[in-house]
């Protein structure tokens, strides 16, 4: 195809002016060299600022806030918001904007009067209290969460017109440190016949789910920290589980109790919620693990691109269990697709942010991600990701996210 | 690269006890070279204390953390009319807080999700309603009150008599209309 970029042709690495990684540290091609160029002069404050504070805020410019995306009509708390994506960048998300989702609200626990007792079909019931929790040896990972009904607005019929945070932002990454839950089940002693443990959850929905012991022994942990500092209250201060890859209601919050035994308890939440209704009218249980997914966060839904000429096209991706080895981007409504640079060190569970340098030439475009993982999973387009499931369905929906971009500049969430 | 794998690890826990006695042994100079190898953790073997009675509410299929207790359809109406209706509907047909009907609707276009359309096990109500509800007011219903409200729930959706009553042994034995609608992913569960 034509480039507009004259004798950048050799840059072009798919249709509709996907470039390749070099093109964007070319100044010339980014279109602001040239021309006339301003007055300027240093900008130096003259006078002292703020003093220190205790603990830090970002700068009132930045407008950073998580987007409310649901609450019960019955009790707000009973609700989630989620990360704004849109305005984030690399592969950790600030502790204060991590998407939430509580089924009853956030308890406001003291550590002292907390404890974790492992029970059930173990030689010794013990109890933890947090004060011996720190005491034991910790793991520290850069895992992602998300919520098994991540993007579920867009199984809706109609495309929503909202940022890439309120469609796609119920995922977050962090660092997690924690004490690795087998020492404590070790320290316990496991029945030679129990194969699943049950996480309870100290808030006033009682939140309980059955998890397969050998996830529990092989990945999981019980939380302390979250990017270096103690848990917050909304992700589960003083203590939650954290089982990596998997959907992020497993990883019960403010845990109290893990009782081991041979079967499942199929309490409400993973019966009733959290099971994936199919067109047949079957569902699927315990479908834990996240599958492979990306999103693009810039240029994303409710953005406007203001001048033709180089953009970076940059967005996450992830997958549960698994690395991300290949992003692939398309200019073009998926006609034509180039890879993405990984620019983040590819980790099991982790995000992986990626980038592409992208020529808008002002005409109307079509943006899309599709990431692949290390077992060779892509990721589906929306009608594949919604073939097999139930209209009543909204859990685990990993379709391509589509980003129209008219001839305005103004980007939009489109089903294509 | 601090790992622990198989048998090694439990040797790694407790070996900084060999290190905490080498203090007494050796005095402070080695032992505060140890304590750099200890990445700073002051560990030690074993820290759970044992717990000689617990009380777990949960409450699984074969009916293992069910209480004494049962109740009625009858007495279940009234605790169901005065602590549940305002956010489920006296008909438990809320919009949105739906417990009632939809049996045989999950294959249609426009499927209705509920307790008697889509809840495998009667087990779960008594779990679900005894830990969370109402909501608000978490934990306050009797042990009779949550048998007598389960069974009224269940007779709303067609599945007990007006007459019924649920105690522990009961409520194992109710079947559920879509108990076989289920397929179980194994492992991490993926699709």
């Amino acid at each position: 195809m034509k480039s507009d970029i004259g004798d950048k042709k050799d840059e072009n690495v798919a249709g509709n002016g996907l470039l390749h990684r070099r093109a964007l540290l070319k100044a010339s091609t980014l279109g602001i060299a040239g021309g006339f160029l301003l007055p300027a002069q240093a900008n130096l404050s003259s006078i002292p600022g703020a003093p220190q504070s205790v603990y830090g805020k970002p700068s009132r410019f930045t407008g950073l806030q998580r987007e409310q995306t649901a609450g019960h009509p019955f009790g707000p708390e009973a609700g989630s918001s989620s990360s704004p994506l849109q305005s984030l960048n690399g592969t950790i998300t600030p502790n204060s904007l991590h998407f939430e989702r509580h089924h009853a609200g956030i308890p406001d626990i003291n550590p002292e009067r907390h404890s974790l007792t492992i029970h059930g079909d173990v030689n010794q019931t013990l109890k933890f209290s947090y004060e011996n929790l720190l005491a034991y040896p910790m793991e520290s990972h850069r895992y992602f969460l998300e919520c098994s009904g991540n993007s579920y607005r867009n199984t809706l019929p109609t495309a929503l017109d909202l940022t890439a945070g309120s469609l796609n932002g119920l995922i977050s990454g962090a660092e997690w440190t924690g004490v690795p839950l087998h020492y404590l089940l070790d320290e316990a002693g496991l029945g030679k016949d129990s194969s699943w443990v049950i996480a309870e959850g100290a808030d006033a929905s009682g939140h309980t789910r059955s998890i397969p012991l050998q996830l529990i022994l092989d990945t999981a942990m019980v939380a302390l920290y979250q990017n270096g500092e103690p848990l917050r209250p909304a992700q589960g201060y003083p203590m939650r589980l954290f089982v990596p890859g998997c959907e992020g209601n497993i990883s019960v919050k403010w845990l109290e109790a893990i009782k081991v035994q041979q079967t499942p308890a199929y309490t409400r939440e993973e019966t009733s919620k959290y099971t994936d209704l199919l067109k047949d009218g079957t569902a699927e249980m315990f479908s834990l693990g996240m599958e492979v997914k990306s999103v693009i966060t810039s240029p994303s839904g409710t953005m406007k691109l203001r001048r033709k000429g180089v953009y970076e096209i940059s967005g996450m991706a992830w997958s549960g269990a698994r690395m991300i080895s290949a992003v692939e981007v398309s200019a073009d409504g998926g006609k034509t697709w180039a890879e993405a640079m990984l620019q983040s060190d590819s980790q099991t569970n982790a995000l992986t942010r990626f980038r592409i340098p992208w020529h808008w030439s002002g005409q109307p475009s079509v943006l899309q991600s599709r990431a692949i993982d290390s077992k060779g999973n892509v990721q589906p387009t929306r009608n594949m990701a919604l073939e097999r499931y139930s209209m009543a369905n909204y859990y685990h929906y990993n379709g391509i996210q589509s980003w129209q971009v008219d001839a305005k500049g103004i980007v939009k969430n489109v089903y294509v | 690269m601090f790992m622990y794998k198989g048998k090694e690890r439990l040797f790694t826990i407790r070996r900084p006890a060999v290190i905490v006695l080498a203090f007494f042994l050796l005095g402070e100079s080695f032992a505060a070279e140890a304590c750099e190898n200890t990445l700073g953790s002051s560990v030690s073997a074993a820290l759970g204390e044992p717990v000689e009675h617990y009380v777990s509410s949960i409450v699984s299929p074969d009916g293992s953390g069910l209480p004494d207790g049962g109740g009625s359809v009858a007495e279940g109406k009234q605790v169901y009319e005065t602590q549940c209706a305002a956010c489920h509907g006296i008909d438990g047909d809320m919009q949105g807080n739906r417990l009632v009907g939809g049996i045989g609707t999950l294959s249609s276009a426009r499927p209705i999700v509920t307790v008697g359309s889509y809840w495998p096990y009667a087990t779960i109500l008594y779990d679900y309603i005894a830990r969370a509800m109402p909501y608000g007011q978490a934990q306050t219903l009797t042990a009779d009150e949550v048998y007598a409200v389960t069974a009224y729930i269940l007779h709303l959706n067609g599945i007990l008599s007006d007459s019924a009553e649920l105690d522990a042994l009961s409520l194992v034995e109710v079947d559920m209309p879509n108990e076989d609608g289920f397929v179980e992913l194994p492992g991490m569960g993926h699709k």
